[in-house]
C-alpha cells in the first residue's frame, strides 16, 4: 500500500499518469466509506494524498469571473468575501455535514464523491460553474453538468485531478440562494434542496435565471423549462407562481427511508417556488 | 512505513511512527494513549472525536495521520491548564452540561473554537458551532446554557455555585455531578478505554441475512493467510450453556449462533488477534455456507397462518401476552355517551448511545474478571457464569465508565465473547462494536401495533377503555415480557376509569431482539391514550388540559389495576402548574393563526398535551437494592454502591441521599461504585428505580451507620456528627464526645471500623389474571406542553418550545432532575419526528437520524413534589417519565396546528404531508 502525498501538482499527475490512485483530500468522505458494517478492513488501496498541493487551495477572483480551487473547504467558501451571487453556495456551504465537515471538506471533494444529496453541486450548477480537470500534459474544462453523470459517477479519468471549478461573471447584477429540506437541523441528508441564482436586468426584469434542484435524481438536475419561463419576468413577488408542475419533467425522484417519490415530487415544486420567492423579494 | 509523524500535541512537541493513512483518532488513543477524543461512528456523524487541528474544530476520524504533520492539535487533555478546569469546563459542571460525559470532549472542543474566534456569541451561533456534536443524554439546552455562560460574565449570586452545601442540606441542592470532573478532563474511562496494552483484540463475524442456515468450513486457510490471528471461536468453544437471556427461564439468545441466525446482526463466529489482523479479515474470507432462508418481517407476518416458527417452543411465535381487566368494559362502554378509537404505529427505535458497546476480559486463575460497559453488574455477573459453566462468585464485574445506556445496556453485549475468548486463551482479550456493529447487533424500542377504543360520559368523566397491542420483540426475548406485562398496566393512562380491557402481546420475529428502552413500551402506549383523550375532549367540545384534569388520578383513587394510590399522585398539580402556560401558548398560537390569515398560510402553530404515569421499579416482582456504608480508621466515609450510574447522576443522588441520613456534608464521602467483588446487589439501572430503590438503601445503611456512631458516643439521635482525621466529634448541646476510629478493631472487607447496611424492596403484589394486583409502590406523574408549528405545505414540524411539569416526589437535585427531563424530552422528540430503525438500511447516524442541538427547543420545567412516604426524603424517579409525554404532546400540537392525526411514527415531513393533503382531499400531483 502506497501513500503519497506530493507537494507539487505536477509531480501528483505523474503519479496518476503511472497507476491507479484513490484520491483523497479532506477525508470526509473517505474514511466514512471505509466502516464496514462489522469490519474495518485496511482497503488494498494506493493513496494520493492531495492535501498538499497548495495551489488547489483557495478563491481568486480573475478576469472572466472566479476560481475556486479544488482543496478550497466548505468554512473558506463561507468566510469568503463573494458577491451576492454566491449567497446559494454559502448557504449550501453551512449545510454540509457539521462545522467540523466543513473545516475539512471541500468544494472538489464533493463534486468528486457525487452523491445525488451532495449539498454543493445544486448551488454550483446554478453558478454554471465549469470544473477544471488536469492530467499530465493535458487539461480540459467540463461543465459541471457534464461532469456529474449519475448517483457518485462523475467524468473524471483515472489519471485526472479537479484542480478548480470556474465560475464566470454574469453580466446582470445577480443573486443567489439555497434551500435544504431534512428531517433535522443539522447534519441531515436533503430530501430535496433547491439553488436557484436570478439575474436581473436593468429593466428591472429577469436577465436569466438558473434553478437546480438536487436530491431528486441520480444527478443533481437544472431546469431548463423552468429558466426559460422565469426569463424576461418582471421581478416581483408573483414570479414564483411561474414555476409549474411540468417544468420539473427532469426530476426522477426515488422512494427513500427520507421520503417517497411523490413527496419529492411535491416538496421540489413547493422549495422551488420559495426561492423563486425569496429570490424575487 | 514513512518517517514518523510530527506534530504539537496540547502545547507539546510530539513523533510518532504511524501508518500515514491512519484515522488521528486511533493515534491519539491507541499510539500516544490519549483516550480522551472518543470515537463513537469513524464517520463524522457524531462529533464525539471532535480536537482542534490548527485552531479549528474537526473530526480526528477522518484525519489521516499524514495529514496532521506540522499542525497544532489539541483535544479536551489539553483545556485544563496545570490541572486547573477552564472557565468553559466549569460552566459544564455548573450547568449539568455533561451526563454520561462520553460527548463531553466533543462539545468543550467545538465549544472551544467558537469561543476563541467568538468571544461573545449569540445562542444561534452556538448552536451552529455545537451541530456536529451529538448528544444522546442532555437535550442540550444545559450544554448550550453553559458555552452561553462560559462567554459571559456571570452575575454574581449564581445558584449552582455552592460547592458542598453544609451537613443536611444535600437533598434538594443543585451540586456538581460528584464525578464530572474526569467527564470534562478525558480521564473518565469508558469500555474501549480500559484495555491493558497486552490486550488480544476480537472481533464477531456476524450475519448478513435476517434468518439463514450455515455452517463454518476450514479455517486453516484464513490462519495461514493472517499469522496474527490467534483464534477463532465459534459455538463449540462456548464452554458452558450457549444461551443468554434477561428471564431465568428464557435463555434463548446465543453467545454464538450454532447453525441457524434469527436476525442480521447475529454473531456467527469471533476472530481474535492482533488489532490489525482481526478488524483487516474480510467477511468474506471466513469459510460460512450460508442457506439463506425467507425471513419473518413485522407482526402481521409472523402470526400470519403458516408462518415460520422463530423458536420451536413458540410455534405461533407469541412470546407472551399480557392482559388486564378492570369493571365490566363491555357494559361500561355501552353505556358512555361519547366513543372514540384510534389505530396507532411505531417502529424500532435505536438507543444510540454515543459510547458503542465495549470493554476487555481476563482471566485470573479460575475467575474471569469483565471490565465493560453495563447498566446491569449482577445480571452480567450470572450470564457470564451460565455461559462459562462456572459459578457467580468465579465471576467478577468491574464496570468501566458508561457512556449513556437508556436500556440497551441491560442485555449482554460484548461480555459472553470476551470472556468466551479470555477464559480459553488465559489472556485479556478487548471488543469495541463498530457503529454499524452496534445499531445492528443491540436490542431496540419494540415496534407497536397498537389500538384503542375510549369512552367517557357527556359530563366529562371517563368510563370506558380498552387497548389492543402486538409489540415486535424480535428474534430473542431480551425483555419482550417485561414490555407485554408492563403495558397493560399503564394502558389507562394516569386516569380514573370506570372499566379497562388492554391486551398486548410479544411477538417474534426475524427482526432485532427489541428489549429495554426508556418506558418498556409505555411511551408507546402513551401515544394511543393520549391521542384518545384529546378526540374525546374535542368530541365533548371540552378544554384538552381541563379533561384531563377533571379524570387525573388523585391520591385515593384506585388505577385500572384495582390498586389504591395511597400517596404522592400529583398530576393534578402538575396540569394546574401548566394552566397558565397552555392558556397563554394557545393565545400566542391563535394569534399567529389569525394573523397569518386567508387559510392558504403556510405554516400553522398548534399546542399541544401529552400526560403520563409510570410505575417505578420492576413489576410486581421482587426488585431488592442493597447497599453499605462504613467508616475506616482514618475517618474516611465510603459508601459501597452498586448502581452504575450510566450518565442519569444516580453515583451523586446516592452520595446527597448518603450525607443527609448520616449527617456529613456530601463531600466527605467516597464511593466504591458498581464492582460486584465490592458493593452488594443494587440491582439494574433501570424502570426509574435507583434514586427510590437505591436511594432508600442508601438511606437505611447510612441511618444504621449513624445510629452505631451516636450508640459508640452515647448520644442521642438529633446529635451533630464532624470527622476530623479519624477522630469522630459528636455534639448534642452542651456535651461534645470525641471518638478515636483508629482505636477500634477493623470490621469486615473494606477495612472500615464501623459500617451500615440497608436493603429496600418496593412492596408490590403480584398480578392476578386480570391484572389486578399492586404492580407498583409508587407512580411517577407528568404532563407536558408542546408548542410547534407545521408547514402544511411541506409536513415539516418545528418545535418552539416545551414546558414540562414532572412530579418527582422531590428533587434530589434539582439540576439533575432537569437533566433527565430535558434528555428525556430530546428522546421523546426523536421517536415522535424523526427516529426509524431499518434493518440493513439504518444501520449508521446519518440515515437514523436522532436529535441535534438544532432540534431541541428551549424547555421551561416545573418541578411538582408531591412526596413519596416510601422513598427517600420523599424522592420517586424521573428516568423515564421524562420520555413518556413528549411524543403524545408532539403528536396532540400537530393534531392542533394542522388538523390532522399522525398513527404512524416517527412524523417524518412525507408523512405529515400525506395526512394533510388526505385531509385536504388534494389532488395528486398538485402541491398546496
Amino acid at each position: 500500500m502506497a501513500y503519497l502525498r506530493p507537494t507539487d501538482l505536477d509531480d501528483a499527475l505523474r503519479a496518476l499518469a503511472a497507476r491507479p490512485l484513490v484520491v483523497l483530500a479532506g477525508g470526509t468522505d473517505h474514511y466514512p466509506a471505509r466502516v464496514g458494517p462489522w469490519s474495518k478492513p485496511p482497503a488494498d488501496e494506493d493513496i494520493i494524498d492531495i492535501s498538499a498541493l497548495s495551489p488547489l487551495r483557495g478563491i481568486d477572483e480573475t478576469g472572466q469571473g472566479w476560481r475556486i480551487g479544488a482543496l478550497t473547504t466548505w468554512t473558506e467558501v463561507i468566510e469568503a468575501r463573494l458577491p451576492k451571487l454566491f449567497d446559494g453556495l454559502k448557504l449550501a456551504a453551512r449545510e454540509v455535514g457539521g462545522a467540523q465537515i466543513q473545516n475539512r471538506g471541500t468544494v472538489g471533494g464533493n463534486l468528486c464523491n457525487a452523491s445525488p444529496a451532495a449539498d454543493g453541486i445544486p448551488p454550483l450548477l446554478s453558478l454554471d460553474a465549469e470544473v477544471e480537470l488536469r492530467a499530465a500534459g493535458r487539461s480540459r474544462r467540463v461543465p459541471l453538468a457534464d461532469y456529474v453523470l449519475g448517483n457518485r459517477r462523475t467524468a473524471r479519468r483515472a489519471d485526472e485531478l479537479l484542480t478548480a471549478v470556474h465560475i464566470a461573471r454574469p453580466r446582470h447584477e445577480a443573486r443567489g440562494d439555497f434551500l435544504k429540506l431534512g428531517a433535522r437541523r443539522y447534519l441531515v441528508i436533503s430530501i430535496v434542496m433547491v439553488a436557484g441564482v436570478i439575474e436581473r436586468g436593468p429593466d428591472g426584469r429577469v436577465a436569466s435565471a438558473r434553478i437546480a434542484v438536487g436530491a431528486c435524481s441520480a444527478a443533481a438536475r437544472r431546469l431548463p423549462l423552468l429558466e426559460q419561463a422565469l426569463a424576461g419576468q418582471s421581478i416581483e413577488a408573483r414570479l414564483a407562481d411561474r414555476a409549474a408542475p411540468a417544468h420539473f419533467a427532469p426530476l426522477a425522484p426515488i422512494d427513500d427511508v427520507r421520503g417517497d417519490a411523490a413527496y419529492r415530487r411535491e416538496a421540489a415544486v413547493t422549495l422551488t417556488r420559495r426561492l423563486i420567492g425569496r429570490l424575487a423579494s | 512505513m514513512s518517517a514518523p509523524l510530527r506534530f504539537r500535541l496540547n502545547g507539546r512537541a510530539v513523533s510518532v511512527s504511524v501508518p500515514p493513512a491512519r484515522r488521528l483518532t486511533d493515534v491519539l488513543r491507541l499510539d500516544l494513549g490519549l483516550t480522551g477524543t472518543k470515537v463513537g461512528c469513524e464517520a463524522g456523524d457524531c462529533g464525539a472525536c471532535t480536537v482542534l487541528m490548527d485552531g479549528r474544530q474537526v473530526c480526528a476520524c477522518m484525519v489521516p495521520a499524514a495529514q496532521a504533520e506540522g499542525t497544532e492539535i489539541v483535544t479536551v487533555e489539553g483545556l485544563a491548564a496545570d490541572g486547573a478546569l477552564s472557565a468553559l469546563q466549569r460552566a459544564f459542571a455548573r450547568h449539568g452540561a455533561a451526563q454520561c460525559g462520553v460527548c463531553t470532549p466533543g462539545m468543550l472542543m467545538a465549544a472551544q473554537d467558537l469561543l476563541r474566534r467568538s468571544p461573545s456569541p449569540s445562542a444561534e451561533a452556538v448552536e451552529d458551532a455545537l451541530g456536529g456534536v451529538l448528544c444522546r443524554c442532555t437535550g442540550y439546552r444545559k450544554i448550550v446554557d453553559a458555552v452561553l455562560d462560559a462567554a459571559a460574565n456571570r452575575p454574581p449570586g449564581n445558584p449552582f455555585d455552592d460547592p458542598a452545601p453544609r451537613a443536611g442540606r444535600a437533598v434538594g441542592a443543585r451540586i456538581a455531578r460528584v464525578d464530572v470532573v474526569p467527564k470534562l478532563t478525558g480521564t473518565e474511562k469508558y469500555g474501549d478505554d480500559v484495555a491493558p496494552d497486552d490486550a488480544l483484540w476480537l472481533r464477531a463475524v456476524r450475519s448478513p441475512h435476517a434468518r439463514a442456515r450455515f455452517s463454518i468450513g476450514d479455517l486453516k486457510p484464513v490462519h495461514a493467510r493472517h499469522p496474527g490471528l490467534v483464534r477463532v471461536l465459534t459455538a463449540r468453544d462456548v464452554p458452558g450453556n450457549n444461551g443468554y437471556g434477561i428471564y431465568p427461564t428464557i435463555k434463548d439468545q446465543p453467545a454464538i449462533a450454532a447453525d441457524e441466525v434469527r436476525y442480521r446482526g447475529e454473531p456467527v463466529c469471533a476472530l481474535v488477534g492482533d488489532r490489525d489482523t482481526v478488524l483487516g479479515i474480510r467477511d468474506d474470507e471466513v469459510p460460512i455456507a450460508w442457506d439463506v432462508l425467507p425471513p419473518v418481517a413485522g407482526v402481521a407476518a409472523a402470526t400470519a397462518p403458516g408462518a415460520p416458527a422463530l423458536h420451536a417452543k413458540l410455534p405461533d411465535n407469541v412470546l407472551t401476552k399480557g392482559r388486564l381487566q378492570f369493571g365490566d368494559p363491555d357494559a361500561a362502554m355501552a353505556q358512555a355517551d361519547v366513543v372514540v378509537e384510534g389505530d396507532w404505529e411505531t417502529g424500532f427505535v435505536e438507543h444510540a448511545y454515543i459510547e458503542p458497546e465495549a470493554g476487555y476480559a481476563r482471566r485470573v486463575g479460575d475467575r474471569i474478571e469483565i471490565h465493560a460497559c453495563t447498566q446491569s453488574p449482577y445480571m452480567d455477573r450470572d450470564e457470564v457464569a451460565q455461559i462459562l459453566g462456572i459459578t457467580p462468585d468465579c465471576v467478577r464485574i468491574a464496570p468501566s465508565g458508561i457512556g449513556g445506556g437508556f436500556g440497551g445496556k441491560l442485555d449482554l453485549s460484548v461480555q459472553p465473547l470476551i470472556a468466551v475468548a479470555a477464559w480459553h486463551l488465559g489472556r485479556p482479550v478487548r471488543m469495541a462494536y463498530t457503529r454499524p456493529e452496534s445499531m445492528a447487533a443491540s436490542t431496540k424500542r419494540h415496534p407497536a401495533v397498537m389500538r384503542g377504543r375510549w369512552s367517557a360520559a357527556r359530563d366529562g368523566s371517563l368510563a370506558a377503555v380498552e387497548f389492543v397491542g402486538d409489540f415486535n420483540t424480535g428474534a430473542y426475548a431480551s425483555w419482550g415480557p417485561t414490555v407485554a406485562n408492563r403495558v397493560p398496566v399503564h394502558a389507562s393512562g394516569p386516569y380514573r376509569v370506570k372499566a379497562a380491557r388492554a391486551l398486548s402481546r410479544a411477538i417474534h420475529t426475524n427482526e432485532p431482539p427489541s428489549g429495554a428502552f426508556r418506558g418498556f413500551g409505555v411511551p408507546q402506549a402513551a401515544v394511543v391514550h393520549e391521542g384518545l383523550m384529546d378526540a374525546l375532549a374535542d368530541a365533548l367540545g371540552q378544554d384538552r388540559l381541563e379533561f384531563r384534569l377533571r379524570n387525573a388520578l388523585r391520591a385515593g383513587d384506585t388505577t385500572a389495576c384495582g390498586q389504591v394510590l395511597k400517596h404522592s399522585a400529583g398530576l393534578p398539580a402538575c396540569l394546574e402548574a401548566l394552566r397558565p402556560h397552555w392558556l397563554r401558548l394557545r393565545a400566542g398560537a391563535a394569534e399567529h393563526n389569525r394573523s397569518a390569515g386567508n387559510g392558504r398560510a403556510a405554516v400553522r402553530r398548534g399546542v399541544g398535551i401529552g400526560c403520563m404515569w409510570y410505575g417505578i421499579g420492576n413489576t410486581s416482582i421482587a426488585n431488592p437494592s442493597t447497599m453499605r456504608v462504613g467508616i475506616g480508621a482514618d475517618g474516611r466515609v465510603t459508601l459501597y454502591n452498586g448502581a452504575v450510574d450510566i450518565g442519569q447522576g444516580s453515583t451523586t443522588i446516592l452520595q446527597q441521599i448518603c450525607a443527609d441520613a448520616l449527617g456529613l456534608p456530601v463531600d466527605r464521602i467516597a464511593q466504591v461504585v458498581g464492582d460486584t467483588d465490592r458493593t452488594a446487589d443494587a440491582g439494574k439501572t433501570s424502570a426509574s428505580r435507583q434514586t427510590f430503590v437505591s436511594g432508600k438503601a442508601v438511606e437505611l445503611a447510612a441511618r444504621s451507620l449513624r445510629e452505631k456512631l451516636l450508640r459508640l458516643a452515647n448520644v442521642g439521635p438529633d446529635a451533630l456528627i464532624a470527622v476530623e482525621g479519624s477522630t469522630l466529634l459528636l455534639t448534642e448541646g452542651d456535651v461534645r464526645r470525641r471518638v478515636d476510629l483508629a482505636s477500634l478493631p477493623a470490621e469486615g472487607t473494606d477495612g472500615d471500623v464501623l459500617t451500615g447496611h440497608g436493603s429496600f424492596d418496593p412492596p408490590t403484589s403480584p398480578l392476578d389474571a386480570d391484572g389486578q394486583g399492586v404492580p407498583y409502590a409508587t407512580y411517577g406523574f407528568a404532563a407536558q406542553l408542546c408548542d410547534l408549528e407545521v408547514d402544511l405545505a411541506l409536513g415539516t414540524v418545528k418545535l418552539r418550545r416545551f414546558v414540562a411539569a414532572h412530579d418527582v416526589g422531590r428533587a434530589v437535585n434539582p439540576t439533575l432532575v432537569e437533566g433527565q427531563i430535558h434528555g428525556g424530552i430530546a428522546q421523546g422528540i426523536g421517536l415522535a419526528l424523526m427516529e426509524e430503525y431499518l434493518p440493513g438500511r439504518t444501520e449508521n447516524l446519518h440515515d437514523y437520524l436522532i436529535p441535534t442541538v438544532g432540534d431541541v427547543p428551549p424547555i421551561d420545567v416545573i418541578l411538582v413534589e408531591d412526596a413519596e412516604p416510601l422513598g427517600p426524603f420523599g424522592a420517586k424517579g424521573i428516568g423515564e417519565p421524562a420520555l413518556v409525554p413528549t411524543a403524545p404532546a408532539i403528536l396532540s400540537a400537530i393534531r392542533d396546528a394542522a388538523g390532522v392525526t399522525i398513527r404512524k411514527l416517527p412524523a417524518l415531513p412525507h408523512r405529515v404531508r400525506a395526512a394533510i393533503r388526505a385531509a385536504q382531499g388534494a389532488r395528486a400531483g398538485e402541491p398546496a
